[in-house]
This record gives structure tokens, sequence and C-alpha cells, in this order.
């Protein structure tokens, strides 16, 4: 055992990518900003307004896995997000169901939908990739709109937070907190974790040659549609959490506007990166809190930075800021 | 009698009723290096993505070690140790070169849907995919981005990607195109060197390549076969020569479809 022992000790040393959790120096480093970020944070910031961030940020990080490691992009991940938000309030509301089983509810109702309209977008690539998935989830719009449980336009109300695992009650928001806390750290370590597996590797090359993929042995078809019910499974997630937060789960949710906002904190925090994500939805959440007062100008200031992110900085923030000192991160 | 590894039956493909190859008729034996070559839009590339399912055919049925392949997906063809290489070299830019290799060794454990587990796992391939770069010469190279490398290395990595799957049959299109006359000394050498113990379909443009390296030749024109036996019976052919002189132009043509 203790040659064994030794010799991992030794091609770890010869690997430049080895370390904590597989992250690179640099990415441990962004990694402890950002743990740090999430627990000294709640004692000086409005916790619900943080918990709406790391909400965001988890669905980011899922819609990045499959547009920055698959090189698929998706129109249509606000379907996921906002079931996910209908199923964990459903099921917490009606079936009464403990908070952290409604969340997990979502993450699988997600899945499940993702297996479908996965397997159908994934025939088509490029824009026709994004167009079905367009389609497939303002379908799932107009379901929510017309089902019975989800109240039509007026959504779930006053969903109840309840106890966590039936003993610990999350009324109290700093409580929540660290819940939210939690699904998001496991979620952004997970998408990590999938990224840097064996899988995240056959995942990378079919985002940078597919052919090439291909004609090593791989059915591309079956590592695109994993990757994108891996996606929809967090985005579900995401969007249960939220709902739990605010105690209500909307057709906003769910609207095509919200596949949008996605996009665009991806891009602006940086694509295909690991914090990127991350950074995009912080960035994005606290404008639309803090620029609130200004109304529909939200949307133009919103366009205007979209506009610049394009034109000035392509990695977004932390692509540039990774660029710049020459680190992934 | 020869040991036929491939074999093709009135392999057709047509383009909205362009025939860009009709009725081809080509065996390969075992072991042995195939050239396929012929003009410009003589229909080579277009048979070999058929040859390697990345097209299907309008007719016709291809055998490859005594199965027919004929419905057969890409992926699936890859796995039964039928690899091919690309014109365009095709390696994945943003990973480094080692990890280029290692995806292609990563295929002998199957199909890697374990998300959960660690990047690590891949490391007890590292050492043989540092012996096949240093094979092409490719070792100082192991941690660069494959999409740094000029021109020429690429093809190398290429084919040392398409060597760590242990393929019982290569087809490389075109592996010297676009090189420099050092480079494609580099290839043929190499070329040679890893066809022991295996078969090779080599398509060429270049003639003087086929010359050193090829078994047998298989001459394509405009989508048919003209002429096939070893170098000096295909090079003597008048059939051969006026399609490369381009003298006849009914011949010759087939540049036009490019």
């Amino acid at each position: 055992m203790a040659d064994t022992t030794i010799d991992l000790g030794t091609t770890a040393a010869k690997h430049e990518e080895a370390g904590f959790l597989g992250f690179t120096r640099a990415q441990a480093l962004a990694f402890g900003v950002l743990v740090a970020f999430v627990f000294i944070s709640p004692f000086f910031l409005y916790p619900v307004f943080l918990m709406k961030i790391l909400c965001f940020a988890l669905f980011a990080c899922a819609f990045n896995l499959l547009i920055g490691y698959v090189g698929l992009l998706s129109f249509g991940h606000a379907a996921f997000f906002g079931m996910g938000g209908y199923i964990t309030a459903h099921t917490a509301k009606v079936w009464g169901l403990t908070p952290e089983l409604a969340i997990l509810a979502g993450g699988v109702v997600g899945s499940v939908l993702g297996l479908g309209i996965g397997w159908l977008a994934i025939r088509r690539s490029g824009i026709y990739f994004a167009m079905i998935t367009l389609a497939m989830a303002q379908m799932v719009y107009f379901f929510c709109l017309q089902a019975p449980f989800t109240g039509g336009e007026d959504g779930i109300q006053q969903v109840p937070r309840g106890s966590l695992f039936g003993m610990v009650p999350l009324d109290r928001d700093f409580t929540l907190y660290w819940v939210v806390a939690f699904v998001f750290l496991a979620g952004f370590l997970l998408v990590h974790r999938v990224v840097h597996s064996p899988f995240g590797q056959v995942m990378k090359a079919v985002r940078e040659n597919e052919p090439r993929a291909t004609s090593l042995g791989y059915r591309t078809d079956d590592y695109k549609l994993m990757a994108f019910v891996l996606s929809a499974a967090l985005s579900g997630v995401a969007g249960g959490t939220k709902a739990l937060v605010f105690g209500i789960a909307t057709l906003v949710d769910v609207n095509w506007t919200m596949s949008g906002e996605v996009v665009l904190m991806t891009l602006v925090g940086g694509l295909g990166t690991v914090f990127g994500p991350v950074v995009g939805a912080a960035v994005i959440v606290t404008m639309q809190n803090y620029l609130a007062e200004f109304g529909a100008w939200v949307t133009v200031i919103q366009g205007v930075i979209f506009v610049a992110c394009v034109l000035a900085f392509r990695r977004g923030v932390v692509g540039e800021i990774g660029n710049l000192l020459k680190v992934k991160l | 009698m020869v040991d036929t590894i491939l074999e093709t039956e009135g392999l057709t493909k047509e383009f909205r009723g362009f025939a860009a190859v009709s009725d081809v008729r080509l065996q390969v034996a075992r072991g042995s290096i195939h050239g396929l070559i012929g003009p410009n839009g003589a229909g080579k590339t277009t048979c070999f993505n058929l040859l390697t399912k990345f097209l299907p055919p309008t007719r016709g049925s291809i055998r490859y070690d005594g199965r027919d392949i004929t419905g057969m997906k890409p992926a699936e063809v890859a796995r039964l140790g039928l690899v091919r290489s690309f014109q365009i070299s095709a390696v994945f830019p943003n990973l480094t070169v080692l990890e280029n290799v290692r995806l292609a060794l990563q295929r002998q454990r199957g199909g890697s849907f374990d998300f959960w587990r660690g990047e690590s796992l891949l490391r007890q391939y590292d050492d043989r995919a540092m012996q096949l770069l240093e094979d092409v010469g490719l070792t100082g190279y192991a941690r660069h981005a494959a999409g740094q490398l000029p021109y020429g290395r690429k093809r190398a990595l290429e084919i040392a990607t398409t060597l760590a799957l242990d393929p019982v049959m290569m087809l490389l299109d075109e592996p010297t195109a676009g090189m420099t006359h050092e480079d494609v000394d580099r290839i043929v050498t190499l070329v040679k060197r890893v066809a022991a113990g295996r078969t090779v379909l080599l398509v060429e443009h270049n003639l003087k390549v086929v010359e050193g390296l090829c078994d047998t030749i298989t001459v394509l024109t405009r989508g048919r076969v003209l002429a096939q036996g070893d170098y000096a019976t295909v090079s003597r052919n008048p059939e051969v020569q006026a399609a490369y002189l381009g003298t006849d132009p009914s011949i010759a043509g087939g540049t036009q479809h490019v």
C-alpha cells in the first residue's frame, strides 16, 4: 500500500493540473474567495438578495455546462428553471413535502423534461438547436399557463418554506440562507466535477471537433444528451430553490426572457469559465435590484451591457481577468 | 488467395443526381498499404467518407473483416478498428497534445459516461500517450494546446491519436496535403513504420507519395475506378497518364466538379 501512495504522489507532482478538487492553483484561490464570500456576506447584506444571486448563479452554472463545455446554445433553459420552481412549489404546498425533497423533485422533473427536449434538440446543431429548444420551451410555457396545478396567471403563491428534514424550520431568512448556500456550493462543485471527469473530457472533445470524436468511436449524441440532462436537472434544482426562497412560482421564470437572461449572465461573466456564471449572475441580479427605481430603463441598461460585452470584452468579466493574469479561472 | 479485409461492391453515392462515386469495386488486402489516388474531384474523399460511414451510400455494400458494415454508424465502425483521419487536420485545438492522444486511449475503458469521477483516473493512460507522442516526435509539445502546433505537427498528432486506438485498419485522408518537403518525408516514413501489422488505406493527390509507399494503387477519376495494380502497372497506364496530365478532356474533366 505504501508503494502506491508514493507513486500517486509523484504522478500528481508532475501534473500542474492536480490539486484540491481538481482545481488549478488560481482556481483554488478563487474558490476560496467565493466560499469566504458566501459565508461572510449574509452578515452584511440582505439574505434574500443573496439567495436570489445564488439561485441564479447555480442556474447560470448549469447553463454554462452546456454552452461552455459542449458548445450547445440552449435557448429554452427557462423551461427547466421555471418547471423546477412549479414542481417544488406544488410538492411543498399541496403534497406537504419537506423542502429538501421538494427541491429534489424540482430537479428530477427538470431532468425528465431535459431528457425529452434534449432528445429532440440534439439531432440538430447550431441555430437550429437553439430554435428547437426555444420552441419546446414555449410549449412548456403554454402548458404552465393552462395546467390547473400552476395557477395560471397567478402562479403558485404562499409556498411554505417548511422545515428541513422535518426538523429545522426555515422561516427565518438567515436559516434558509445556509440551505441555499449549501445547494449552490454542491451544484457548483458538481458542475466542476462533471467538467473534470472522464465524461467531461469527451464532452470537451465533442465541443472541439465533433467528427473527430465520432471517428474515435464516441457516439457524440449520447454525450450531448447526457450533458443536456445534467444541465436541465441542475436548472430545475435552481428554480425549485428560488421558488422556496420567494414562496412563489410564476410564469416569469418559465418565460423565454428568462432563457435570455441566463445567456446574458453567462456571457457577462465569461463563457466556459468556472467562475464566470457566478460573477455574471451576481452582476445582473445586483443591477436588477439596485436599478429597479429606473423602471424600464433596467432593460435598456442590460442591453447596453450586453452589447458592450460582445464588442469590447468577449471573454466576459472572469474570462478577461483570467486572460490578463494568464490563468484559467 | 488474397485475404481481403475491406471490400466494396457497386458502391455508389449520388448528390442530387450527380454521381460523385459510382459503382466502385474496391478490394484491400489485409496487411497492405493501399493507395487511392486520382485528380481533384475524382471522388476520393467521398469514397473515403462512405467507407468510414460518415456518408450513407446511395447503393452498394461495404464488407469489413467478413461483416457487412453498410448500415452501421461511424462510431460503431470505429469501434471495430476501422479508424480514419481527416483531410483538414482534425485535432481538439483547445485541449493539450497529451489530452488529444489520451482521448483515444480513453476509449479502452468504454463509453466514459462516469461524470462523477475525477479526471485523475485518466492518468493511467499518460505513459502510453507519451510513448505515442515520442513515436511521432511530439514529446516536447505534450503540454501545449494542440491548436498552437504548426501544421505538420498537427498531422503527426493526428496520426498519434489514430494509432492510440490501435486500429486494425487505418484510413488516412491525404496525410501530406499542404506540407513542406521535409514534412512529407517525415510523414511517409511514419506511415511506413506504423503500417506494420496493420492495413492502411491512403487517399492521396500526390503520385510521388504513393510511389514508394503503396503496395497496391487504385486510381479514381470522375467517381469511377480507372485502374488498379502496383505503382509500375498503374503509372504506365495511358488512361491514368491522361487523367493526371489532362491530355484527354473526356477523362481529365474531373477537376470541374471541385
